[in-house]
Order: C-alpha cells, then sequence, then structure tokens
C-alpha cells in the first residue's frame, strides 16, 4: 500500500511532460512550473526562457531557437512550404496537422535552414515539440535529409537540435523509414569528413533518439533534458523496478557516457561557436 | 500437430470430423467413401479460402506461432559449415541477435538474425529474442569484419522490439541503433535484409538497412507493435487488432508501399507447416539478391542504399498563400 503510494507520487513528480503544455508562457507574468517563482513574462523570455530563480529551461520553438542561437539576418529558410500527406489515410490525422499548423504557425515539426553562428556559416536543423509532440514522418525526415544535401553540396556543418517523442504513429512504418533516410544521409555528410552537431533537448526519445540525434560528432543535450529510446512506463512495467530519479535525463546520459557535454542554454551560442572555429581552419 | 489458431479453428474442426468418419468406417465395416471425398473437398476449398483471406491480424498470429521457423532453424537449412561468433568485444554477449559465418553456396557470408528462444527456458536466456545494445553493437562488429573480408551480410529479423530496460538504457540502446543504421548505410559489401516474423520497430531496423528488404508472407514490420500503436492511439492496448488492419504492416502492404522488394511465399497455412521448404523459397531469394547485388561496385552499393531510402517517404507542398506563417 505505502510502496503504491510512492510509486504513484514518484511517477508525477519526474517527469516534466506536463510542463511541455505551458509552453512559451503568455500573459504579464508567468510562475515557473518547476520552483512556482513568480517572473515577468518579458523578463523570462529576455532570459532566453530559463527561470531566473531555478534555472529550469522552458521548451522554446523552433524560431526561438533560431532567433537565439544565428547571427540577425542570416537564416535561410528551407522547404517551408512542405507539408505531410495521409498515406495510410488515417482517420482523423489531416485534421491533427491542420489544428497544429494553426496552433503553432509551423507547418510541420522540424524547420531547417541555413545561417551563420557568430560568422561561421552553418545548415541547422530545428525540432518543434509543440507540433505532433515533435514526432517524425514522412515531413520530418524528408526536411532533415535535405538539409544535410545542402550541408554537403555547401561543405558546411550540419547542426540539429532535437525535440521529439520519437516516430509518428500515423504514417506507420514510413516513419520508421526515415531513420534509415536520415542515416543514409548523415553517412555520406560524414565520410566527406563534415562535421555534425546533435544537440538533444526536452524531449528526445524513441525513433528520434535511436537516430539522428545520437550519432553526432559531439553529442550535446540541456540541463534535464528526457533523453531515452523507451518510455518510463513501459520500462517499469517490464522489469517491475524502481528507477532512479534522475532516469533518462541529460545528467543521467552524461554519468553513463552517453553525452559529451551538458550545455546550459546561456552557453550554447558560445560553445556552438568554439567548436565550429576549432572546426574551421581544417577545411579552409 | 502443429498448434492451430483461432482463424483456423473450422479447418481443425473439418479434419477432425473427417477423421471421425475415417474410424467409424474401419470400426463398423459401413462405406462412407463418398462422404469422406465430399468432405475432403471441402477442406480442400476451405483451407484455400482461409489461408488466401487471412488478415492482417491473422497473420499477426502466424507471425508469433510458438513453432515459427526462428533465425537459427533457417541458418541450418540455409548456410553450410556456419559458426557462431559471440560477444561485442565491449561488454557482454547478447543472445537475443546471433551471428556468424558460413557458406550459401559457393559464397562465403556472414549472417545476423535476431532470436528468441523455442521454449520458455530458451526464451529467458534470449530475452524474447529482445536485443540489449551489446546485441546491437555484436551485428555492427560482424558486418565490419565481413567487409573487411568482401563478404556480403545477411540480416535475418524477428524481434518485438529492442528491450525496453534499465541496464539497456544506461548503456545507449538509442546510440546502439542509431551507429548501427549510419554504418550500414555506408558498408561496402552487399546487405540483404529479410524479417522472417515479427519486425518492430527500431529493434528490427537496427539491423535492417540492407540494399534489398524481403519479408515472409506472413511477418509483419511496423513502427510499433500493434498492441503499442493501440495503446498509443486509442489508450486501449485490446484495440491490437484494429491497429494491425489500420497500420499496414503485412508483407502484402508494405509491397505496395513499395518498402519491401519481395515478399516470399509462404507455404500453406504458414512458415512453420514445412520449415524445410519454406527455407528453399528463402533460398531462391538470397540467391537473386546476390546474383543482382553481386555486379555492384563497393560505390554503387552505397549509392544503391542511399537512392532506395531517399525514395521513402510521401510529402507534398503548399502555396505560400495557404502555409501558415
Ligand atoms: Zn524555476
Amino acid at each position: 500500500m505505502l510502496k503504491d503510494f510512492f510509486a504513484k507520487k514518484k511517477k508525477y513528480a519526474t517527469i516534466p511532460t506536463e510542463k511541455m503544455k505551458h509552453d512559451v508562457p503568455e500573459g504579464l507574468m508567468t510562475k515557473c512550473p518547476e520552483c512556482k517563482h513568480i517572473m515577468y513574462t518579458k523578463e523570462l523570455k529576455k532570459n532566453l526562457l530559463v527561470c531566473q530563480s531555478c534555472h529550469y529551461h522552458y521548451p522554446m520553438s523552433s524560431f526561438e531557437r533560431i532567433g537565439s542561437l544565428v547571427d540577425e539576418g542570416s537564416f535561410t529558410e528551407y522547404d517551408r512550404n512542405m507539408i505531410s500527406e495521409n498515406p495510410l489515410e488515417f482517420p482523423g490525422y489531416l485534421e491533427k496537422l491542420e489544428s497544429d499548423r494553426m496552433k503553432t504557425k509551423i507547418n510541420e515539426a522540424v524547420v531547417t535552414g541555413d545561417a551563420t553562428i557568430n560568422e561561421n556559416p552553418v545548415v541547422i536543423a530545428v525540432m518543434d515539440s509543440r507540433f505532433r509532440m515533435g514526432s517524425m514522418g514522412s515531413v520530418v525526415g524528408e526536411k532533415i535529409t535535405r538539409a544535410i544535401e545542402q550541408a554537403i553540396e555547401k561543405e558546411l556543418p550540419f547542426i540539429i537540435f532535437t525535440a521529439s517523442g520519437g516516430a509518428r504513429m500515423q504514417e506507420g512504418i514510413l516513419s520508421l523509414m526515415q531513420m534509415a533516410k536520415t542515416s543514409v544521409a548523415l553517412k555520406r555528410h560524414s565520410d566527406r569528413g563534415l562535421l555534425f552537431i546533435s544537440v538533444m533537448t526536452h524531449p528526445t526519445t524513441g525513433g528520434v533518439s535511436a537516430s539522428f540525434a545520437s550519432v553526432g560528432d559531439y553529442n550535446f543535450a540541456e540541463p534535464k533534458a528526457l533523453i531515452g529510446f523507451a518510455g518510463r512506463r513501459v520500462i517499469e512495467q517490464t522489469i517491475r523496478e524502481d528507477l532512479p530519479e534522475d532516469f533518462q535525463t541529460a545528467e543521467f546520459l552524461l554519468k553513463h557516457g552517453q553525452l559529451d557535454k551538458v550545455i546550459p542554454r546561456h552557453e550554447m551560442k558560445e560553445t556552438l561557436t568554439n567548436v565550429l572555429k576549432i572546426h574551421s581552419g581544417r577545411r579552409a | 500437430m502443429v498448434g492451430e489458431l483461432e482463424f483456423e479453428r473450422p479447418i481443425t474442426e473439418l479434419k477432425k470430423k473427417i477423421a471421425e468418419l475415417k474410424s467409424f468406417m474401419d470400426e463398423k465395416g459401413i462405406d462412407l467413401t463418398d462422404e469422406i471425398t465430399s468432405l475432403e473437398e471441402r477442406l480442400s476449398a476451405l483451407q484455400n479460402d482461409t489461408y488466401e483471406n487471412m488478415s492482417a491480424w491473422d497473420r499477426v498470429q502466424v507471425a508469433r506461432h510458438p513453432e515459427r521457423p526462428t533465425t537459427l532453424d533457417y541458418i541450418s537449412y540455409l548456410f553450410k559449415d556456419f559458426i557462431e561468433l559471440h560477444g561485442d568485444r565491449l561488454y557482454g554477449e547478447d543472445e537475443a541477435i546471433v551471428g556468424g559465418i558460413g557458406m550459401f553456396h559457393d559464397q562465403p557470408v556472414t549472417v545476423i538474425g535476431q532470436q528468441r528462444g523455442r521454449d520458455t527456458k530458451e526464451n529467458i536466456r534470449r530475452n524474447f529474442g529482445m536485443p540489449h545494445p551489446e546485441g546491437y553493437r555484436k551485428a555492427l562488429r560482424l558486418m565490419k569484419q565481413a567487409e573487411k573480408f568482401s563478404r556480403p551480410v545477411i540480416c535475418l529479423m524477428d524481434t518485438k522490439g529492442a528491450f525496453p530496460g534499465k541496464s539497456a538504457e544506461e548503456r545507449g540502446q538509442s546510440e546502439a541503433i542509431a551507429r548501427n543504421l549510419v554504418e550500414m548505410a555506408g558498408l561496402h559489401v552487399p546487405i540483404i535484409c529479410i524479417v522472417i516474423g515479427e519486425g518492430a520497430s527500431g529493434g528490427a531496423l537496427g539491423i535492417g538497412v540492407g540494399n534489398h528488404v524481403h519479408m515472409l508472407e506472413n511477418s509483419w514490420y511496423s513502427v510499433i507493435s500493434p498492441e503499442g500503436a493501440a495503446s498509443i492511439l486509442w489508450k486501449d492496448s485490446t484495440k491490437a487488432k484494429l491497429a494491425a488492419e489500420s497500420m499496414k504492416i503485412t508483407a502484402p502492404d508494405l509491397k505496395e508501399l513499395g518498402i519491401i522488394d519481395e515478399m516470399i511465399p509462404e507455404v500453406k497455412g504458414g512458415a512453420h507447416h514445412d520449415p524445410e521448404e519454406q527455407a528453399k523459397r528463402i533460398e531462391a531469394v538470397i540467391q537473386s539478391s546476390l546474383e543482382e547485388l553481386m555486379n555492384l561496385s563497393e560505390e554503387e552499393l552505397v549509392e544503391q542504399r542511399y537512392e532506395k531510402y531517399k525514395n521513402m517517404g510521401e510529402f507534398t507542398f503548399v502555396n505560400d498563400s495557404i502555409a501558415v506563417k
């Protein structure tokens, strides 16, 4: 009985998925979902959507992320008008896509393009967890693949910020095949000696975690990001044992040798710039 | 007798009736030959009708049949002088994936496959065919070895999924699968993948990036198991049957979607009715795949894989005015 109580309580206490719903805060004041600190929304946005009190990292939309990283006016978007079809004729799928397009003002769960970061040219892809949980269907796979192809053609580094619940169920096997598609492209990019940086943000799970997110030349993550292959609930049901408090967090992965570095949002641009600089001499 | 499945029950009933009539005839000495012949004709028609009109869910049942031939069963039929090789050289030995070297006709090959147990004891040892990272890393080690010695790789896929467990996460289940996808993309030798039973998600794909991908007629291959899909899409795992029908997971479906190259027909009622004959059908497909792929250069093999996967996916474009933002 007592054990049950704790098991239940723990489930709510550890995974910040609920917080995802807060998204970008609206209104004059915002309450931190983690520490309940109340702050001015304007201040929060100026602080890159990081709580001033506890450093909780709010989820960022694709364009907020891009805005926080690239030199002003340098971003050129690719394939903005590519949208999903309904290959399995899944009931309700097109309506869900339409509603997410309205809600997020983007056409799919990833935004791709090229830009400069402190004058270092890159091709960048940024996933958006507000759109169908950032899940990967044909469009996400195709846009990422095309972005990698652009990086190959222009001999540029490729940077991806992942935020995804995994494969998109409604596109069935085609979703699974996007893992293979992005991989063949990344292999070609890598064989040309080009740099690939993966930055995992909350959440990066399932098929995205098990493909491009995990094979960067450098694998970075934001603090406390949930990163893993299988869902916590599935694992708990399978192995029937308690999981550590920090299970599948960025810090947990770092401890187990699965990450190069956990990078707080305030240091992201500077760290990426340094990595890019270290690599830029090679191909000059 | 081979275990009967639910959709086969009318066949079982009819077989039983025929057997009863036969023994009745023998006992009582009454001539029932006409009745028996007519029932046998009905049986044959019923079998044809049942096995030619299998639903996706029926096929899932056949794919999960406890007596369905496994990777090691097929290896014993298909490859001479097979030597199993163990371990990933990094952490351990995962018996949910088997691999080794052998001869396919006159051609040395590397064979890798997920291996479920054939009884409870073996299933525990093999973790029900659900690999840990070390299984995928063993597979990769053997693929790299195959590349060094210029021998083709044949992968037999049969898994309910990569193992969802604490230790698997700690040791990088995601990275192990992801690494295999990238390395298989660039391997300089032919890769032929065949789904022989269950092909669940990334766990299957982790040994599934090939020049040719084939499926046995009654196997399934999907982004998620029917049960998993049902619980995610409708919060109800008992709707697995509905999920199986709507997710397009069968060999005929995937052939139509252009995901697989060949559907390998199964013997009547499923591979477990005649594993040896089934192995012959698989042998013929491997033979023709090899003949085709052995003509390609290293670069052409990699290029062929690139084009194959690049073409998978469906999408469209909208006008700027319709698109949001
Ligand atoms: Zn806070």
